[in-house]
């Protein structure tokens, strides 16, 4: 492939354009200047003085938007950092995602914000959202000053990673974030219930001598939350959405009219329990890998519209600390650079939704769910694009990844479909 | 990597192998050392033939086939006879070094082990939890690794985690012999239970085998289930519902039945197995008073007489006595709770012996 990095002026042609705006995807050309897109064209070739990026062979979408990454900057630098996050992220065809608030110190001050900010401009590799944390440390007792953290850029309030088990700390959160129109993102867990789980309860934890989390620790908290965005009319988000029970629990607050939305991961979608067979560590995430009929409705959610977009919860964590006994292990693996690859393949190849669909849970769904910019390919926009082949066959290597932790289980999968690369205001990023 | 000469080796029938312990030269003429050349008293019942036991780790019952099983327990049961012997010690495993690494507290586990491996005529080292390099933060692997630097045949291992030994089995290349995962696998409890009852009841096909109280916690409940029910017997699960987990009535080959009624449970039992009520479960809710527990769930008299005359009471140790067994339960006749004890060490003797695999040929005494 040519080198496109210094190319501030081109054409991408022949790509088979997967706009989230169209009914299907049509062959077509789109120019790229100066980091925005200046013409799209619905012809194969183009006559121009410009260079031209023959991309006959390429799907050519927006560039994906992630509502929920860990960067671990500050606090965890041995995880992630902004650069190496970002890198995984554009590697994994994201140029938008939003990182979360459990970093040390909590994202709970603007000072925390602007950090992040700043430094995700300076890599320049992906563009980087914040998400605030809802309360004070994310202790779940006072709440933040939402006022400064949205002067300071946060899109969305989150104690993800716990949940607020205080009822009315979560409903004056929502209040509150309503006043000054942020969405809440919630991490929906019933802490007790599932004390000291290492994955879900049900036939394999019993199998295993694993400590199992009921799905019930999951709806209960899903149920309180619907409930308190329907008292107070604010946006909830449900973040990570995994069990069968949570998915009808969404689709009727959302029939009631709430403003409620929901996302689920690559790895609920494609994932499940049994193959925790072995104790792999890299499979303990939280919450946990459901069981078939968990899938199943997450899937029969994505169809229906239940759940609204698709998220990583990319969750880094050092190969030190995960290479020990399960019950040891941190809760967690890493998702931005296999999130297409491994929905591709098991949701497209084989036939669940079409490519396009899944182009739209990667890309205007998410960035609508927090109103972010992104996720279209319209004229005038920024050139924020991803170059996709959807028929190329490989098999993912522990070579290949670029963020700092390697807690994936996927190392070694095949898969049927490949990011390319993508190009972030124009300036294009390799993945291969 | 074993040889076929060695594959035949495992293919010995147990009076073949016993012939060996006893010191038998080949011509057949005595040893002279002072190994009675008594063949062990015959008790299984079963077939003659022992199938080969080819694996390099007893990780758990689940996934041996029963036939594995039988070989073990008829290894045992000939291994049995060494410990009567005023001398106690074959040389089977002479030249092999042991580690005891035991993560947990455990007083008869570990002497089982000790004296099984001591009777082999091993070479042991023991290694705990307190006064070792496990209190200083160093990780599982890396402690298991520096043992495997010294060079030893065999690790020993008690781990509060479950799947601890899956674990280390990635990357260890000595043989690792499972002496309980967290709430996982106690395989050597399972072996020396079935052999107890094979002992009493004959062949365990078809037999009744009901387990009484922390199911949910208990890795010597996981390894009955699966070492009962791939023989063919049929396992109850009894105990408070606060501590039966999940699905377990799909545990095992063709399952297990859930009877919460104690009588009921036992109603046709042919053994019953009473598990330790351990005092945490108390404090994490799971039952109110050990008062309580003992009215529900403890085994009496009274409620042992809902079980047919020759249903044998077992217990793991140790006993909470007053709490999940009466004493005189305990103490009865019915009890064979230190037949256990004595079993332990010979199929633990029968398990380092057949994980060691083709060490006959090292073993033979001068």
């Amino acid at each position: 492939m040519i080198d496109w990095k210094d190319k501030r002026e081109f054409w991408i042609a022949g790509a088979k354009i997967a706009d989230p705006e169209a009914e299907r995807l049509r062959v077509g050309s789109v120019c790229v200047q100066k980091g925005r897109i200046t013409e799209i064209v619905w012809q194969k070739s183009v006559e121009t003085d410009l260079p031209v990026l023959d991309a006959e062979r390429f799907v050519l979408a927006p560039g994906f938007v992630d509502l929920h990454a860990h960067l671990r900057e500050p606090g965890y630098e041995e995880r992630e950092t902004i650069e190496t996050g970002s890198a995984a992220a554009a590697a994994g065809g994201y140029t938008s995602i939003v990182c979360m608030a459990n970093t040390n110190p909590a994202i709970d001050d603007p000072s925390v914000v602007e950090y992040i900010s700043c430094r995700a401009q300076q890599i320049g590799r992906c563009r980087v959202y914040v998400a605030g944390a809802l309360t004070k440390g994310r202790l779940g007792e006072i709440i933040n000053e939402y006022f400064h953290l949205k002067r300071a850029g946060v899109v969305a309030l989150s104690d993800d990673g716990a949940y607020v088990t205080n009822s009315q700390v979560m409903r004056s959160a929502l209040e509150y974030a309503n006043l000054h129109a942020l969405p809440v993102i919630s991490h929906c867990e019933d802490a007790f219930l599932s004390s000291a789980s290492q994955m879900n309860e049900g036939y394999t934890s019993t199998r295993l001598g694993l400590k199992g989390a009921p799905a019930a620790a999951e709806e209960i908290a899903v149920s309180r939350d619907c409930m308190l965005a329907q008292l107070t009319g604010a946006r909830l988000h449900v973040a990570h959405v995994s069990t069968a029970g949570a998915v009808e629990l969404v689709r009727k607050a959302k029939k009631k009219g709430a403003r409620i939305t929901a996302e689920a991961t690559p790895h609920h979608l494609t994932l499940d329990d049994r193959l925790l067979d072995g104790y792999d560590t890299n499979l303990k995430v939280n919450p946990p890998l459901r069981g078939v009929k968990d899938v199943e409705a997450l899937r029969a959610g994505l169809l229906d519209g239940t759940i609204d977009c698709i998220a990583t919860d990319h969750a880094p964590h050092s190969e030190i600390d995960k290479d020990v006994e399960f019950d040891e292990a941190p809760a967690g693996m890493i998702g931005l650079e296999t999130a297409f690859a491994q929905l591709h393949t098991e949701l497209v190849a084989k036939g669940v939704i079409d490519l396009l669909d899944l182009v739209k849970l990667m890309t205007v769904k998410p960035a609508a769910t927090l109103a972010l910019p992104g996720g279209r390919i319209a004229r005038e926009g920024p050139a924020d694009l991803v170059l996709l082949d959807p028929a190329e066959e490989w098999t993912f290597e522990k070579r290949f990844i670029r963020s700092r932790s390697k807690n994936t289980p996927l190392v070694g999968a095949r898969f049927t479909g490949r990011v390319q690369g993508v190009f972030l205001e124009g300036k294009w990023q390799s993945a291969v | 990597m074993r040889t076929e000469g060695e594959e035949d080796e495992k293919g010995l029938r147990k009076e073949e192998i016993a012939a060996r312990f006893s010191g038998k030269r080949g011509g057949g003429t005595s040893s002279g050392v002072p190994f009675p050349q008594t063949r062990p008293a015959q008790v299984s019942g079963r077939g003659k033939h022992t199938v080969p036991f080819n694996r390099k780790h007893l990780l758990g019952l689940e996934d041996l086939a029963a036939e594995e099983i039988t070989t073990i327990l008829d290894t045992a049961d000939t291994f049995k006879e060494i410990s009567e012997r005023p001398i106690k010690k074959v040389p089977a495993l002479r030249g092999k070094t042991i580690a005891n690494v035991f993560y947990e507290n455990s007083t008869r586990t570990r002497i089982s082990f000790e004296l099984a491996e001591k009777r082999l005529s091993a070479d042991t080292v023991s290694f705990s939890k307190t006064g070792s390099s496990v209190s200083k933060g160093e990780t599982l692997r890396d402690t298991v690794e520096n043992i495997r630097a010294m060079k030893v045949d065999m690790v020993v291992m008690r781990h509060g985690s479950s799947g601890a030994h899956r674990f280390l089995a990635n990357f260890l290349d000595a043989s690792i012999v499972n002496a309980g995962d967290g709430q996982h696998e106690h395989p050597t409890q399972g072996l020396l239970d079935m052999m107890t009852m094979r002992q009493h009841l004959g062949a365990l096909d078809g037999k009744n085998v009901t387990i009484i109280g922390d199911i949910m916690h208990s890795r010597v409940a996981r390894s009955n289930i699966w070492g009962l029910t791939k023989v063919g017997a049929k396992v109850t699960v009894c105990g408070p519902s606060t501590m039966m987990p999940a699905e377990i009535e799909r545990l095992g080959e063709g399952g297990v039945t859930i009877e919460y009624d104690i009588r009921k449970a036992i109603a046709g039992a042919d053994a019953i197995n009473i598990l330790r009520i351990q005092l945490e479960r108390q404090k994490a809710r799971l039952f109110p008073s050990m008062r309580e527990y003992f009215e529900v769930f403890g085994v009496t008299p009274e409620v042992l007489a809902s079980a047919p005359e020759h249903c044998i009471v077992m217990h793991p140790g140790p006993m909470n006595r007053g709490v999940e067994i009466a004493q005189e339960i305990a103490d009865g006749d019915r009890a064979v709770i230190l037949e256990q004890v004595t079993n332990g060490v010979a199929v633990r003797m029968a398990v380092l012996f057949l994980v060691a695999g083709g060490s006959f040929d090292s073993g033979t005494p001068e």
